[in-house]
């Protein structure tokens, strides 16, 4: 699957959102719906990127902290996440991140692999990078973001 | 119709179907006739077939079928390659075998239908050479002749074949039966109208879409019961009773008699016994118990196997029997019913029985357990070893059982459907197997308890009861042993298992009340210590995603009434988990006893009796399967109907009944006293009926087995009884309930449950 996603050439549309002041994103095919803050039932003894479930309409779906799962400092207690439902292998898992932003086109040609300043746990879940006027945006591998 | 019998009908409306199914396997065939596939498909259909027919005593139709598949395992194997005139010959034998099917429907019999031209047909184009159709076969004369009569092959056939030079008297033989089957149409479609295949996946998503529609019912119903609009309030109600309806519709869409899996075991018993040298007969009750088709399915194969293990390991020789003073055949019996939202399959059989001393010995050996552990071990406990994997009980590996699947899989595979499965056995008396399954999977019964702020669903299935101990009883009663905390519950000793440590979470129950819910798995009792109980409902269950699934702790989780997710505890794993080995051992050691005792006792009827103080030291006590749930109410909020003191509860009004003012006792506050802010209550339900019967305090959940009665006919009451050294009154629930609401019983003409309830009370 993670070849799937990983551009090649011509261009895709990425869904953006914020995750501690960097801007990623992941294709816009996988998608379901994005939501803002959902009640969030704690599973004990769940890995720690697990943040819970959600009730989206009835179907029970599991969030992941993506903060967590990249192995960035936890959101401040105050601030709203929102919930981006995403579907694999006609599973809808859910991903908790800062804030939602735009659908961008990129083009394979502005892709780059993962900097070399990526530390570990991030750079298995980061495809690479597009660069953007004045930034980077980091292409999320969905698949293995889910397998938390 | 009426004539033909289920099996016939069955039969009937299949083999239409296969049939149809049939002709264009046929056709497409000649297209591709190197579909090895497609030739097994039509092999297994017209298999099919003539194992039925000769089953159901239709000998003509098992004839043409019994040709048919001879040549069709040729073709299938590769001896024979398929022809036009071949297909040709085939065609027409699936136009002969329609024919007899519409003289079956009909008739009621094969009729005077011909089969001999079908057979010849089917019979001459086997003898045909495997010539690959290819060559321009200018064949032997036999080979022409025979060809010549199949038919218009010439029509069919692109290809030049032997068959062309002679269409001549052809014609005759297939266009024969074709109108005939023409001609069946009509009345054939009476059996197959009658009835209606759905995809199962069709089923499936219904029942999803009714788990969400009485999710949102519980939902609209919450509302509505905090709105004063009575149109509303009406609507409410009646989208609640058809939502029921429908659910209950819905499942039972799905619903199958067990008889659908059972019908092959005379067969296995029978073929089975006589391998093995012995008389078997195979009694069955219950055959038109019905359960979910998935469940149906998955509960085939290790019903056979229990069933097979019985005939091979359980039942003796005709000798051995007689040496033993029983009679030389040996009865299996099969027993299913309904029992409490479960269904029960026994598989029982009066055979040698299992011998606890082998079992043990095999277990050692196998290195399942240590020495020093069986001898610890009480019997009952010994039985169960069984299902440990790699257990197999066979002394030599016969071929009849232990191929493949053991005991351990056939837990497996019950448990993974929600079941569970005890054994019972009486050395030289016979073996009783008892598997409890769901009547569904999808929507289950379960009691939603709260650990560390969040709520929990537990199975009904594995709950036995409830315990609540104050702080002052806590202290007394829960105690310590080697660091692992045990309750005694009616003297035995039961292990307790916080939910919260399980999780790493700290309670929020700091008052030192201790909520107990006794769970069994496995055979073993556990006490499962949460903060609090709060209702028993009928939860859909949803599958977790694969994050979850491996943590081992939750089966799945659910949607609550006010939209909160809820997980659902896996008892087994939580068990496997929470107690660990020393503690399990522990356990087994002391509960020995008590399991010896309630084995014994097992025969004889038992009855669970809820106790209760109602004031002035009097203790009541109450069947338990009259109550559906215990509440607390808030004092303030009984409001009074007339002379009446009602509730408002779950959105419905609730009469109350204050059972020391009913049977006259002294209440423990008086009227100038204050109340104390809150009631103990127990709900009774029946239908949409339910009344609070008020009591001082609920004690204890007991058993009525060893207690002595006698009857004080005062009023209100059934006679009492002397529980735990403490005589004490038994209420007449239906006077109590009369008491509270008079219309309760009007619309129970049919003397249903309560006058059942008041019965087994005396």
């Amino acid at each position: 699957m993670s070849t799937a996603t990983a551009p090649r050439t011509g261009t895709a549309q990425l869904a953006t959102f914020w995750l501690d002041g960097d801007l990623y994103g992941v294709e816009v095919e996988h998608v379901q719906e994005v939501l803002r803050a959902q009640k969030l039932t704690r599973v004990p003894l769940a890995p720690p990127a697990v943040a819970g479930l959600i009730n989206l309409r009835g179907q029970v779906v599991t969030a992941i902290e993506l903060r967590e799962r990249l192995g960035r400092p936890a959101r401040a207690a105050d601030a709203e996440s929102v919930v981006i439902v995403v579907r694999m292998h006609g599973e809808a898992v859910s991903f908790l991140v800062d804030g939602i932003a735009d659908v961008v086109h990129v083009d394979a040609a502005d892709f780059e692999q993962p900097p070399d300043t990526l530390d570990g746990r991030a750079r298995e879940l980061i495809l690479g990078a597009y660069k953007l006027d004045g930034r980077l945006l980091l292409a999320l591998d969905v698949s293995r973001a889910v397998a938390a | 119709m009426d004539g033909l019998d289920d099996i016939v009908e069955d039969f009937l409306v299949e083999s239409h179907e296969n049939l149809d199914q049939l002709d264009r396997d046929l056709v497409a065939l000649e297209q591709d006739p190197g579909s090895r596939e497609r030739l097994s498909s039509i092999f297994r259909t017209i298999h099919t077939i003539k194992g039925t027919s000769g089953f159901l005593a239709f000998g003509k139709l098992e004839q043409v079928a019994h040709v048919g598949e001879n040549m069709l395992s040729k073709l299938r194997d590769g001896v024979l390659e398929l022809t036009p005139h071949r297909t040709d010959a085939l065609l027409a034998m699936v136009d002969t075998v329609r024919e007899l099917l519409g003289s079956i429907e009909t008739a009621g019999g094969e009729g005077a239908v011909d089969v001999t031209r079908a057979v010849e047909l089917i019979t001459a184009a086997m003898d045909d050479e495997p010539a690959p159709a290819a060559e321009p076969a200018a064949a032997e004369p036999v080979v022409a002749e025979v060809v010549a009569e199949v038919v218009e092959a010439p029509v069919v056939v692109p290809a030049p074949v032997a068959v062309a030079p002679v269409p001549v008297p052809a014609a005759a033989p297939v266009p024969a039966p074709a109108p005939a089957a023409e001609d069946e149409q009509a009345p054939r479609r009476a059996v197959a109208d009658s009835t209606i295949r759905v995809d199962v996946d069709l089923l499936d998503a219904l029942m999803q879409l009714v788990g969400e529609l009485v999710l949102t019912r519980n939902q609209i119903v919450q509302y509505v019961s905090r709105q004063t609009d009575t149109d509303l309030v009406r609507a409410g109600q009646r989208l609640n009773l058809i939502a029921s309806e429908l659910q209950e519709g819905v499942m039972k869409t799905r619903m199958q008699p067990i008889d659908h899996i059972w019908s092959k075991l005379p067969r296995v018993v029978r073929d089975l016994g006589q391998q093995c040298g012995k008389s078997v007969r195979l009694a069955m009750e219950g055959n038109e118990t019905e359960l979910d088709k998935t469940l149906l399915e998955a509960v085939k194969d290790p019903l056979t196997h229990l069933v097979r293990n019985s005939v091979d390991h359980g039942i003796e020789t005709p000798e051995a029997r007689r040496a033993a003073g029983k009679p030389a055949e040996g009865v299996l019996s099969l027993r299913a019913r309904h029992e409490s939202g479960q269904v029960v399959v026994e598989v029982i059989d009066d055979g040698a029985g299992i011998d606890p001393a082998r079992i043990g010995e095999s277990a050692v050996r196998k290195g399942l357990v240590t020495p020093d552990a069986l001898a610890r071990m009480a019997t009952a406990d010994v039985l169960q070893l069984i299902f440990a994997p790699g257990f197999s009980t066979a002394a030599a590996v016969t071929n009849v059982s232990g191929r493949g699947v053991g005991m351990d899989v056939v837990k497996t595979n019950i448990e993974a459907i929600g079941g569970t499965i005890e054994i019972e056995s009486e050395p030289g008396t016979g073996t009783c197997t008892r598997l409890r399954i769901p009547l569904t999977l999808a929507i289950v019964p379960a009691l939603t308890v709260e650990c560390a702020g969040d709520r929990y669903a537990i199975p009904q299935v594995s709950l036995q009861e409830l315990v609540s101990l104050d702080a002052e009883k806590a202290a007394a009663a829960v105690e310590e042993i080697g660091g692992a905390q045990v309750y005694r519950l009616r003297g035995e000793l039961l292990p307790l298992v916080r939910l919260a440590d399980v999780f790493g979470l700290s309670s929020d129950r700091h008052d030192g009340h201790v909520v107990i819910a006794v769970l069994r798995s496995e055979g073993r009792r556990f006490g499962l210590v949460v903060d609090r109980v709060i209702n028993t409902e009928e939860i859909v269950v949803k599958a977790v995603g694969a994050q979850l699934k491996s943590i081992g702790l939750y089966s799945g989780a659910t949607v609550l009434g006010d939209g909160t997710v809820a997980l659902i505890l896996d008892v087994q794993a939580l068990a496997r988990r929470a107690l660990r080995a020393e503690t399990v051992e522990r356990a087994e050691q002391r509960t020995a006893a008590s399991v010896a005792a309630a084995t014994a006792r097992a025969g004889a009827e038992r009855q669970r009796m809820l106790l209760a103080s109602i004031g002035g030291g009097r203790r009541v006590a109450i069947p338990l399967d009259t109550v559906t749930r215990l509440e607390q109410i808030r004092t303030a909020s009984v409001e009074r109907v007339g002379s009446r003191e009602v509730v408002q509860y779950r959105g419905a009004i609730l009469p109350i009944v204050r059972l020391d003012r009913h049977l006259g006792a002294t209440s423990s506050y008086g009227y100038d006293e204050p109340a104390p802010e809150t009631l103990e209550v127990i709900v009774y339900a029946d239908r949409d009926r339910s009344v609070a019967i008020v009591v001082e305090e609920i004690l204890d959940i007991i058993d009525d087995s060893e207690a002595k009665h006698s009857d004080i006919d005062d009023m209100g009451l059934l006679g009492s009884a002397v529980f735990g050294d403490k005589v004490t009154e038994l209420l007449d629930v239906r006077a109590a309930i009369l008491a509270a609401d008079p219309g309760f019983y009007a619309f129970d003409t049919a003397a249903g449950s309560p006058a059942r309830d008041d019965l087994m009370v005396v």
